[in-house]
């Protein structure tokens, strides 16, 4: 049982919680591997999810996760759902949950959407990404991935590298590891920082080249063009040659050390392909981490046992 | 009517009065006696109002209210407006110009009068816009709007962006001898932002609204002020910074005043949990509790002249939103006499004298209105006020149409139990009258 109804950030989460959830997500990774992946689990139960705004991978991976689990599922996006017609939040929850939901899965343009719908709904609630606060079931398959690889949480050290300001992932992912004992570096430029780094309880550092070499996980930061028109960075050239991972930097990291992306890669900025597709890039894990991940905690939100599935 | 207000503690500064006294009210309006004969009391045959336990001082005005009348009367009018500014105590406010149409001229001035004569409660005095539209590029028919009765002029809502721009507004207002008031916020620095820069912008993975922001704004019309020998009065002011300003120019001796709003001294932005309460945020945000903690300092020791409450009346539906897309505001009229008393008055921090001038006397000073002195022959504007009368904030206390405030459900000590202009009963018993 975790100690939330709720999956909508990752500070209202316990240490066990965490636990509980990447020890079911590896029950599930092995399901995962077989030939037929599904199971009748939640046969029955109808999750809606609700993606206000586009998102192709987090959508699938969720979709998948609900269809492996046996739940039927309701997609309502962004372009065909009325909110874009002038109709609330409030109102459109209200309306899909008279079909009697167990489960939103929302992502969201703003922040706090999660919320409204676990005020208005009955039915459990997972933030599936809320404009630029959080995105715990990411934040949760990338301790899943770190896990995996180094056996450990506690005490690893994470540089997250990259526009923090503006990434939903970081809002989530630094109390993760924070609770779960590692300890987490913001690195990049001050207009791509938040205000208070230590409200998160991580610290921050302008150059990558200082922290480099003492990371066991380099967690590379989309630059997403957008977010240039607003002279953030002066050049993607600039950011490629200051903050970039290349083959030549990738040399001094730990000879251990991991490189991660919560994707899509920006080829040839924040990474080149050399480090992209080298052996310390765990990219394609975290991904495969994403549908066992999300069906744990999918199912535990349910009502699920931890060791239910160990058939 | 005639009134006799028996055995509560008078206060006003004005005239250096502190003891307990009835008040004659007489029929005409003024105040007929102060401790009446028994021969005056019966040639009156006034209605008696129990004032034991009480304390009786000027009507008190909040300069910085928004009634949305005329174009908004979705959210307020201005007879709505006028009943909780009544059932706060209040008997006068002063009106932000940024209704739909903005008012810019002598005819929205007018027709603002006009609607709160009809409403008969509290006396409105309605603010001009500094500029057309308070679009900040050009002149608004500040003549006119004095000649029309505005008291004070502003742009409320926005900054004046430029600094050329408010420079000619402070020259052209001097001339008449009313005070520029100041929204300031430089939009290049606040830009989208919705909550103070720091802790709570990073918590909630919302855009930062900086200090600086304000800072600089109210620094750079400090100068202006300086420059053209405009009167100045920074609204809404929420940092210690930006008080600190404030202090150091009315120490060189500048023309310059501010004012402050309950929440940004009794709320900071530690109160903006991710349970994402619309009701939390307003413009300018609430800041640190340091910065609280500074201006509750500032306001008892007089370097914050007046206390407003930036009534920003909203409809239910619009603020029932994601935080980031609700409207900025909330209403105050009702529950800032109270948050003052339950904060800063019972508690001995803030003296009766000090409430009275930072709620009655400065205010009606800056505004360039008469004042409103307990005194023979003088006005009989007053408000009673029960320091000591405990109740819940609910729904129903609340006497405007809206209902979007932070303090529902907050314990508070006292309010207002009467109220008067001019003799004439606008609160009787907690109640508004008509
Ligand atoms: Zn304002």
């Amino acid at each position: 049982m975790l100690s939330v109804r709720n999956l909508i950030n990752t500070p209202s989460l316990t240490r066990d919680d965490i636990r509980q959830i990447l020890d079911t997500a590896a029950t599930f990774e092995q399901v995962n591997s077989r030939t037929i992946k599904k199971l009748p689990t939640l046969r029955g139960r109808t999750i809606v999810n609700l993606f206000l705004e586009p998102s192709t991978r987090t959508k699938s991976s969720f979709e998948l996760a609900c269809k492996r689990l046996g739940a039927d599922t309701l997609s309502v996006a962004g372009s065909s759902s009325s909110v874009v017609k002038g109709e609330s939040l409030v109102d459109t929850v209200l309306t899909l949950d008279a079909m009697n939901v167990d489960m939103f899965i929302c992502r969201a343009k703003y922040a706090g959407s999660p919320e409204i719908i676990a005020r208005t709904t009955g039915a459990r609630v997972i933030n599936a990404g809320d404009g630029k606060h959080a995105h715990p079931t990411q934040a949760l398959l990338d301790l899943y991935t770190m896990r995996k690889r180094f056996g450990r949480l506690e005490g690893l050290r994470v540089g997250i590298v990259g526009d923090s300001l503006h990434s939903r992932v970081v809002g989530s992912l630094v109390p993760a590891l924070r609770t779960v004992g590692a300890e987490v570096t913001l690195v990049g430029p001050a207009t791509f920082l938040p205000a208070a780094p230590e409200a998160l309880g991580a610290t921050s550092c302008a150059r990558i080249d200082d922290v480099l070499g003492d990371l066991d996980v380099v967690y590379m930061l989309r630059v997403q063009n957008e977010r240039l028109d607003g002279a953030a960075i002066p050049s993607v050239r600039e950011y490629a040659a200051l903050y970039g991972l290349d083959a030549r930097r990738a040399a001094r990291m730990r000879p251990e050390a991991v490189v991660m992306h919560p994707g899509p890669v920006n080829r040839g900025v924040e990474l080149t392909s050399e480090v992209a597709d080298s052996p310390r890039a765990l990219i394609l894990n975290q991904v495969n981490a994403g549908v066992s991940v999300r069906m744990a905690a999918i199912y535990l939100l349910l009502g699920g046992e931890s060791d239910v599935v160990s058939d | 009517m005639s009134y006799l207000i028996s055995g509560a503690r008078v206060v006003d500064p004005q005239v250096d009065l502190d003891r307990v006294a009835g008040v004659l009210v007489g029929d005409d309006g003024r105040i007929a006696a102060i401790d009446p004969s028994d021969d005056e009391v019966r040639a009156a045959d006034p209605v008696v109002i129990d004032g034991h336990g009480q304390v009786l001082v000027p009507g008190l005005f909040d300069m910085h209210v928004h009634f949305r009348d005329p174009g908004q009367e979705y959210k307020e009018t201005i007879a709505g407006g006028v009943r909780a500014a009544a059932k706060g105590g209040y008997t006068d406010v002063a009106t932000m110009p940024n209704t739909t149409p903005v008012c810019d001229t002598g005819t929205v001035v007018t027709y603002q009068l006009q609607k709160a004569a009809e409403a008969n409660l509290a006396r409105v005095h309605p603010i001009g816009a500094l500029t057309m539209g308070e679009r900040g590029e050009q002149l608004a028919e500040i003549g006119d709007m004095v000649q029309a009765g505005a008291c004070a002029f502003s742009d409320d809502g926005h900054g004046v962006q430029y600094a050329g721009i408010m420079r000619t507004v402070m020259d052209y207002v001097k001339q008449f001898d009313r005070v520029v008031i100041s929204h300031c916020q430089d939009d290049s620095l606040v830009g989208k932002g919705v909550v103070n820069e720091g802790v709570v912008s990073t918590r909630l993975g919302l855009a930062g609204w900086p200090a600086q922001g304000e800072e600089i704004h109210i620094d750079r019309d400090i100068q202006l002020s300086e420059l053209t020998g405009c009167a100045f009065h920074a609204a809404h002011v929420t940092t210690a910074a930006g008080v600190e300003m404030v202090r150091a120019a009315k120490e060189r001796g500048d023309d310059v005043t501010c004012e402050v709003c309950p929440h940004h001294l009794f709320l900071c932005e530690d109160d903006i949990t991710d349970a994402y309460d619309t009701n939390f945020k307003m413009n300018p945000p609430l800041r640190t509790a340091e910065d609280a903690r500074a201006l509750r300092e500032a306001l008892c020791d007089g370097t914050i002249d007046c206390l407003v409450s930036d009534h920003a009346p909203h409809a239910t539906h619009e603020k029932q939103v994601e935080f980031e897309r609700a409207p900025f505001g909330i209403v105050g009229l009702e529950t800032e006499l109270p948050l003052v008393l339950t904060h800063l008055v019972n508690p001995g921090l803030m003296t009766w004298q000090r409430l009275v001038e930072v709620t009655a006397v400065n205010p009606r000073r800056r505004c360039r209105l008469d004042p409103v002195r307990i005194e023979v022959g003088g006005e009989a504007t007053l408000t009673l006020v029960n320091p000591h009368d405990p109740f819940t904030v609910t729904e129903d206390f609340l006497a405007g149409s809206a209902h979007n405030t932070p303090f529902i459900g907050a314990r508070l000590d006292g309010r207002a139990s009467h109220a008067f202009v001019c003799g004439h009963a606008i609160l009787m018993d907690g109640k508004v009258a008509c």
